[in-house]
């Protein structure tokens, strides 16, 4: 593998597929964690670690697994790394756990995970499947970070817990409600820089 | 009076998608029409209530007699995998007309976090089995009540003039937050 192929494999979970914001894979955790940036990046980093262990292990034993068994033998690896995650957590970093709270175990059925255990790691050689997975965490990363910190600069005016702004805030973008606009925002964000991108290419 | 408040409780105050945050996917996934939001909500409502009973019991008679309440995760996962084959088995032989309309939907329940968050949180919140399975049947009815709404809106929203980029999921999503801003109007609902 070149290094030119392995530095495009690690971007692509930024901008061109990223889970949340152009492929809207997991939004669960998205909207319900992203009060501040801080939660968001410690979902996102617990996330990230079950994505790469998944797809490690998965490729690995991928000729081990009968077809028709595939995808709970999948839903096994993945519910093991989420349980590791879960306890070192819990075990660690208490406030960060408590704050999380059942969206850690709900890492299970985050589609991301299982989306790319079917349909990469499963199908691919152990060093790409590392990469669709750092890559993947990455940009999923980078998705609740931006959210978590859209949310927290508008919604208390501070960010990653540092007072940027006087005042207290709109109130609303902590709330549930804000999560739903902020996101939807930032979904036509994406969408009105690709349809730029595609007219350019036209133009040219 | 406890029952209302849990049942109140997670139909308005604390509903399951539009301030839990669960069963997003399906929330926007199938709220396209009116009638597959409703088939929707009845396919949670089936599968929530039979996995919670199901969970429940697994867990205090087999993972807390044991110590192995660790592994809850990897258990609750399997059984509801498992449950949702056998309740499309079982549909498809007794009752055909109800597997026509809810079939699809069964597959993607599996991976709809509702069914998951909702057998957790019942343990976390130390309810006894009628309470939980108030409580799973209240949430699914709150499901239903949000994607059933959220579905005519959005009817409404395909004829609607929009800048191009905010069409479909863009718009949907500031919707749903408006519609979640108005359910937040329970949350001073106290009892």
């Amino acid at each position: 593998m070149s290094s030119r192929s392995i530095i495009t494999q690690l971007t692509k979970g930024i901008s061109r597929e990223n889970p949340v914001f152009v492929l809207l894979l997991g939004l669960c955790p998205v909207l319900g964690v992203t009060s501040t940036a801080i939660n968001g990046l410690g979902m996102g980093l617990a996330t990230t670690f079950v994505l790469i262990m998944s797809n490690i292990v998965i490729s690995l034993i991928k000729h081990l697994i009968p077809s028709k068994v595939r995808i709970p033998s999948f839903i096994v690896v993945i519910a093991s790394f989420v349980t590791v995650v879960d306890l070192l957590m819990a075990g660690y970093l208490p406030a960060l756990h408590e704050q999380l709270g059942l969206f850690i175990p709900l890492i299970v059925v985050n589609c991301i995970v299982l989306g790319r255990a079917e349909s990469f790691a499963s199908r691919n050689d152990l060093f790409p499947a590392f990469l669709d997975g750092v890559s993947m965490g990455i940009g999923f990363t980078y998705a609740l970070v931006i959210l978590g910190g859209i949310r927290e600069l508008l919604g208390s005016y501070s960010l990653f817990g540092l007072k940027i702004l006087e005042g207290d805030g709109l109130l609303v973008f902590v709330l549930a409600p804000g999560a739903f606009i902020a996101l939807g925002f930032i979904i036509a964000f994406f969408e009105w820089r690709k349809s730029i991108a595609t007219k350019a290419k036209k133009a040219a | 009076m406890e029952y209302f408040a849990i049942i109140f409780g997670a139909i308005f105050i604390n509903n399951i998608v539009l301030s839990r945050f669960l069963g997003i996917c399906p929330f926007l996934g199938v709220s396209k029409s009116t009638s597959t939001a409703i088939g929707m909500g009845g396919a949670v409502l089936f599968v929530m209530t039979i996995a919670t009973i199901v969970t429940y019991l697994i867990f205090q008679f087999l993972l807390v007699p044991f110590g192995i309440t660790y592994l809850q995760t990897v258990a609750y996962i399997l059984v509801i995998a498992f449950l949702v084959q056998v309740v499309e088995i079982v549909l498809k032989k007794i009752s055909p007309e109800l597997y026509r309309a809810l079939g699809v939907f069964l597959p993607l329940i599996t991976t709809n976090c509702a069914i998951l968050g909702v057998a957790i949180l019942v343990i976390q919140q130390d309810f006894n089995l009628l309470e939980s399975v108030v409580f799973a049947i209240a949430n699914a009815i709150g499901f239903t009540l949000a994607i059933v709404l959220f579905s005519s809106l959005r009817e409404q929203l395909e004829l609607a003039e929009l800048p191009t980029a905010m069409k479909g999921v863009p718009a949907a999503l500031v919707v749903a937050g408006i519609l979640s801003m108005a359910f937040m109007g329970f949350s001073g609902m106290s009892f």
